[in-house]
């Protein structure tokens, strides 16, 4: 009568090898679009995986593009596996940036080494903040927080856009909503003459093995997992599910807003609209990618930014739409999502009725 | 076995019945024959191979080898919709029931064709009310207590109007005067011809009730008799080997101090159908095992999560040590010496995809140096869960085996060794030996009652009554949120207990 059945025992193995045979069937039809769309699906894959890496700012793209994509995961993994679902990254992201964006416009024309830490503290509590509304939503009237992450993102949004319309707007620019380019002590400066990548990424690496030490060592992260796993085991050894919740939200909150000030900080170099292409959305699918741990997070978020720097090549040199990049996220996170569905459950054989 | 028998056509007839599961042979070479209308007992431990069997019978597990012969044609059973046709009912030691549907609406999806609800309540009450089983036709079903979902279990399948009826310890949440009635349905079932199998480890419900035995041990049958022929040690040789084994307790020669106090405990609970705590008064001294009897559903939960902190109470209904604790939550009783074993062992008791060194953090981390500047000391939990699994006897694969590969038994000898390893001064027990092998029930019974004599505060919370006997000083009943005076057990008996289980419980029903 089922169609499906759970696994007694799901394989550890095959929960592993989910992510590569998910990267493996997206490459299948992508292959068969390419070639519907009437291109060559081996050259399309070398334009999309291959080319960008070749050259040295190909690499500083990829490292400048996986940055916010680990940082904000890892902030992100913790919470899903306390089950708290913060879709809305995208908007503690733009916080953070936001906020960040405020100390460099009213230090604009001050010196000093401090501008710098500072917006990246403005960002990391933008973002926290950001991340604490849903959290107390959640917490005093139960609203779901996978509502209320989302439904903010678009609050972020329209705030931002009020902002570099607005009171931010460069006022001796030309009417573009944008605020005014930062100036050099509140900016991040290049490691390397020429290409874009800059100390912001030194950021994101110191805080992988924080996140991984906390995951693997912290009793907080215990309380998470518990609670994910069971809340009346949580109940029981006297968790409280309310500081999960907290936790959760305003440290992926705080991670998120970091990413966002390191790239007003960064590659933008002011508040625009199009601060971000959607690392917030994109992150999500790095964390579950990488299985939610610290360490497959870093790898699923190179792919991630190879996938951006790869739809921007293919636009670029075989005139396909911008969307390409959309479509793979989206079918990555289709297979994976699907393959461990597989993993966890079995397909039940009909047995005939002989009696 | 199959030949020159003078009976008419078996109703169910076994031959070579072998299944293997990955690393065990559940089955092995198992022959059974049940007659139209007879009462047949399947005995073992848990771990035995019964339930295997039954599922093959149900068609819920497929044998490797071996033929099915029902009324004497060979049958494939495939399912258990086929099962069903057969008229074969099975009751589930594990209900198979959906928590978010009604009473009503479960029986309805394990019947075939079309069905009207209100016709279908009705006929409902009627089975229950003659079998004495009281059930609420429109109560959800995760607003019920386990014995409750049992009794759901029973009349849905006596609905089906079976010519088989297989139970899996069927008696171990009801009253003495509830197994009595039982007993008299099932007999009367019988006398109609609906052949009844009884799977047990109780002896001397089986000598009560059946004509024949087939005893299993590891897979295979290692005995058949009739058991009102047999000595209850001749049956429990054949189930386990050896003897039973007895619990034996010393006085305590300490000093009586009391170190758990309830003063008027009261809950009003939300939910319509859950039950609520009415002025619950207590005293559990130290060195001494304080028993509540009573059939899940009369506020055994809620009792129990007033206890534990799960849900706290007003600050002086609860005391440990003469200190106010009702108001803190678990994790803060347990600083004052509380443990607390419950009933629910995966999902509650422990983390089910965790190991047991991680499961032991679960409640260690507030004694123990397993909780530093913030971290957690996985080397030193796993120590301490390899020091409570030689203790307690726990058979697993070590320290790193998930909580979920473990046997009903084994988790409930690492989740009470760990409760014990805290140094409590208090210890709440709920359900402790709910479908443990028989050898891990005297163990656990046997190190509870060790446990109090070491000067610890013992509350047991149970439905099976001969265990109250065999480990407490003093037995009260909780019927309907009520709970009467705790009585010396040299003063009471299972007849007089029973009796005001079932009493109340018809007030509340």
């Amino acid at each position: 009568m089922q169609l499906i059945e759970p696994r007694a025992n799901p394989s550890r193995t095959m929960r592993w090898l989910a992510p590569p045979l998910a990267i493996l069937l997206t490459l299948l039809v992508a292959a068969g679009i390419f070639a519907l769309l009437g291109k060559p699906p081996l050259q399309a894959f070398y334009v999309f995986f291959i080319e960008p890496l070749e050259t040295s700012n190909g690499w500083s793209e990829l490292l400048l593009k996986a940055s916010p994509l680990i940082l904000i995961a890892q902030g992100l993994a913790l919470g899903f596996r306390a089950r708290i679902y913060n879709i809305g990254a995208e908007g503690q992201l733009l916080l953070g940036a936001i906020c960040a964006s405020g100390v460099a416009i009213y230090t604009d024309g001050m010196e000093g080494a401090w501008i710098l830490p500072a917006m990246v503290l403005a960002g990391a509590v933008g973002g926290g903040l950001w991340g604490a509304i849903p959290a107390w939503l959640r917490t005093r009237f139960q609203a779901q927080e996978t509502l209320t992450t989302l439904m903010l993102a678009y609050v972020a949004t329209y705030l931002l856009s009020w902002l570099v319309s607005g009171p931010w707007r460069d006022p001796s620019g030309t009417n573009f909503p944008q605020s005014i380019l930062f100036a050099e002590p509140a900016m991040f400066t290049p490691l390397f003459e020429g290409l874009r990548i800059n100390a912001s990424v030194y950021i994101a690496a110191a805080l992988v093995p924080v996140f991984w030490l906390f995951v693997a060592k912290s009793f907080m992260a215990y309380q998470l997992a518990v609670g994910g796993e069971a809340p009346a085991a949580a109940r029981y050894a006297g968790f409280s599910a309310n500081r999960t919740v907290w936790v959760s939200l305003v440290i992926s909150g705080a991670a998120a807003g970091i990413a966002g000030a390191a790239e007003a900080a960064g590659p933008v170099g002011q508040l625009t609209l199009s601060l971000s292409p959607g690392y917030g959305y994109a992150a999500i699918i790095v964390a579950w990618v990488g299985r939610l741990h610290p360490l497959g997070i870093v790898l699923a978020g190179l792919l991630m930014a190879l996938i951006y720097l790869g739809g921007e090549a293919a636009q670029v040199s075989m005139q396909l739409p911008a969307a390409i990049s959309w479509l793979f996220q989206g079918m990555l996170l289709f297979f994976l999502l699907g393959a461990d569905a597989f993993v966890d459950f079995r397909l039940r054989q009909r047995k005939e009725v002989t009696a | 076995m199959t030949s020159s028998r003078p009976d008419p056509a078996p109703r169910l007839e076994l031959l070579h019945i072998s299944k293997r599961y990955p690393g065990v042979l559940a089955n092995d070479d198992v022959s059974l024959l049940v007659r139209p209308g007879e009462i047949h007992a399947v005995l073992g431990e848990n771990g035995a191979g019964k339930s295997t069997l039954m599922k093959i019978i149900y068609g819920a597990v497929q044998a490797d080898q071996g033929e099915i012969l029902w009324n004497g044609r060979q049958v494939q059973i495939g399912n258990p919709a086929a099962a069903r046709q057969l008229g074969i009912g099975m009751v589930f030691q594990h209900f198979q029931l959906f928590e978010t549907l009604s009473v009503v609406e479960n029986i309805a999806l394990a019947l075939e064709g079309k069905f009207d609800l209100r016709a279908l309540a009705s006929r409902v009450r009627e089975v229950s009310a003659k079998y004495g089983l009281p059930l609420e036709p429109e109560r959800l079903v995760h607003s019920l207590s386990v014995g409750e979902r049992q009794r759901v279990e029973i009349v849905r399948c006596l609905l089906q109007n079976p010519q088989l009826l297989i139970l899996d310890e069927p008696t171990s949440v009801l009253t003495p005067q509830a197994v009595r009635s039982l007993f008299a349905t099932l007999r009367q079932l019988a006398s109609e011809g609906v052949s009844i199998l009884y799977i047990s480890h109780k002896l001397h419900e089986i000598q009560e009730l059946c004509e024949r035995a087939t005893v299993m041990q590891g897979g295979r049958v290692t005995g058949e008799a009739d058991p009102r022929q047999e000595s209850t040690a001749s049956l429990a040789r054949m189930m386990i080997g050896r003897e039973l084994p007895v619990c034996s307790a010393t006085p305590y020669e300490g000093e009586r101090i009391p170190v758990l106090e309830l003063r008027g405990l009261s809950y009003a609970n939300d939910d319509p159908f859950g039950a609520s705590l009415h002025e619950i008064d207590l005293i559990v001294d130290r060195g001494e095992v304080v028993g509540i009897a009573g059939i899940s559903g009369n506020g055994q939960a809620e009792l129990l999560a007033a206890l534990s902190g799960e849900v706290p109470s007003a600050a002086s209904c609860v005391l440990i040590d003469g200190q106010a604790v009702g108001h803190l939550h678990a994790g803060e009783r347990r600083d004052r010496g509380l443990a607390f074993v419950p009933e629910e062992r995966l999902g509650r008791g422990a983390v089910p995809a965790m190991s047991l060194a991680q499961n032991f953090t679960l409640t260690a981390h507030r004694q123990r140096e397993l909780r530093r500047h913030g971290l957690i000391n996985l080397a030193g939990a796993r120590q301490w869960a390899a020091r409570c699994i030689e203790r307690f006897d726990v058979r697993c694969a070590g320290p790193q085996a998930a909580a979920r590969s473990l046997s009903g038994g084994n988790l409930q000898k690492f989740i009470v060794g760990r409760e014990i390893m805290q140094a409590p001064k208090v210890m709440i027990v709920a359900q402790p030996t709910w479908g443990v092998d028989v050898g891990a029930a005297a163990f656990l019974r046997q190190t509870l009652l060790d446990l109090a004599r070491s000067g610890v505060a013992v509350l047991v919370i149970s439905e099976e009554l001969e265990e109250l006997f065999e480990i407490c000083d003093r037995i009260a009943v909780l019927a309907a949120g009520r709970l009467s005076l705790p009585v010396p057990k040299e003063d009471t008996d299972a007849e007089k207990i029973g009796l005001l289980m079932a009493g109340t419980q018809q007030q509340a029903a």
